[in-house]
């Protein structure tokens, strides 16, 4: 048997769900091109009705940030509670606020 | 690689420590994350295996495909066959996230260096098979697989949920069939009662050993890859299906099986361990033919796969000689 398959390149798979949702990984596959990676998609993704459109990108073609969540990558975040609304504080009395 | 920095040493128990709170608080373990080898090593096992289960499951079951008794029935077939393939893909698809290559996959089922689920080296005879295979066989596999919904690895538990939502369909369809068998003739009937009586066994088994014959399991529940023990699984099988037998009216073949009021569960026999390490270890009545069988479709696609690549590379050829041919335009512009 020879690897002929290992110069088929991986893409990453995202389905839209339905019309107002974002596109969502759902996971990978094997295609010798873009237009076979979408066709494959189709047949391994939504074979009930899981999606209304499908985006395929080449897995070599992803920059990803370290997955440790304690990776000072996420730490500038950290730090800065007054970007959340519950920071400031208000008189119960105030309406609408 | 051997290091004499004790710093490197420091830095792999840091590792481990923040694995094994991850893994305590019930959180999954991600693709790029650090993981100890062996965690790697047995979740590439598992689930090679287990998608190589979903591809060989083709089989007995496409046998009838073509001698299927209706149309309605030939579709459901058709659909439920190109299911397991599509299990089989997202699993592999979760195999490469832990750096296990497809193409070396796929050799290592058709070398025989890695096994499959032993059921599906038993013959589908009859198409009452095709009916017990979905609920039986099927079943076992939902009481398998919704555990592993919630598995410590975060891409085979996502593929998990896929499967079993879609593994639904295929337990009623089988179910279904046989209650219609059932409402036919005599021949019929005895046709289901067959297929009960062959595949009954072989069904416990797929949980694999007992439990205090599985030297892997304790380890594989430490790190929550595995939720319940084997036993504890075979239980919830004979549980669950014994009043489904009822209901459809066939005796399930064992002597030993009854109602325990103070356990609260069914008693019953002890199946053949002997037999399924017989079959595990290559000796079942259909191994060599799966094998064979998966290895020739493998073969014969290889001019499909070339010639998929070999377009690709064409087409890819042509788009870069019309950006090309843009983008002198562009600047001539």
């Amino acid at each position: 048997m020879t690897g002929v398959d290992a110069s088929w390149p991986l893409y990453e798979v995202f389905v839209r769900g339905k019309r107002g949702l974002n596109h969502v990984h759902v996971g990978s596959l094997r295609a010798a091109d873009p237009r076979m990676a979408l066709e494959n998609a189709r047949d391994l993704y939504t074979r009930r009705n899981e999606g209304v459109s499908i985006w395929v990108v080449r897995s070599a073609d992803i920059s990803a940030s370290a997955p440790d969540e304690k990776d000072p990558f996420f730490a500038p975040s950290g730090d800065k509670v007054y970007r959340h609304p519950t920071f400031y504080d208000i008189p119960a009395d105030v309406p609408h606020i | 690689m051997p290091s004499p920095d004790p710093g490197d040493d420091l830095a792999e128990a840091r590792l481990q420590a923040h694995f094994d709170d991850t893994i305590a608080r019930d959180r999954r373990i991600e693709p790029r994350d650090w993981m100890p080898e062996g965690y790697r090593r047995t979740l590439v096992r598992q689930i090679a295996q287990h998608a190589h289960s979903e591809i060989i499951g083709m089989q007995p079951e496409g046998d009838w495909i073509t001698k299927a008794p209706s149309l309605r029935r030939k579709a459901i077939l058709l659909a439920k066959v190109q299911d397991e393939a599509g299990h089989g893909l997202y699993l592999y698809s979760a195999a490469e996230t832990l750096g296990a290559d497809r193409a070396d996959l796929t050799r290592q089922l058709a070398d025989g260096r890695q096994k499959y689920s032993s059921i599906f080296n038993y013959p589908s005879e009859t198409f009452a098979d095709v009916g017990v295979i979905g609920w039986f066989v099927d079943g076992a596999a939902i009481c398998n697989q919704v555990p592993l919904c919630r598995t410590s690895y975060g891409p085979y538990a996502r593929a998990m949920v896929r499967v079993c939502k879609e593994e639904s369909f295929h337990q009623r369809q089988g179910y279904e069939l046989l209650l219609t068998m059932m409402r036919g003739t005599d021949a019929q009937r005895a046709m289901v009662q067959d297929a009960v009586d062959r595949w009954w066994w072989p069904s416990l088994m797929m949980f694999g050993p007992p439990d205090d014959d599985s030297p892997n399991s304790a380890r594989s529940m430490a790190w929550k890859i595995k939720r319940h023990s084997n036993d504890e699984l075979r239980q919830r099988f004979v549980d669950m299906t014994v009043p489904q037998a009822d209901r459809l009216g066939v005796r399930l073949p064992d002597p030993e099986l009854r109602w325990n009021a103070e356990r609260g569960h069914h008693d019953f026999g002890t199946p053949d361990f002997a037999e399924l390490t017989r079959v595990i270890q290559g000796d079942g009545p259909c191994n060599a033919e799966r094998v064979r069988r998966r290895r020739a479709a493998h073969e014969e696609g290889a001019w499909v796969r070339e010639a998929a690549r070999a377009h690709a590379a064409k087409s890819a050829a042509r788009r870069d000689g019309h950006a090309h041919h843009g983008a002198t335009e562009g600047a001539a512009a």
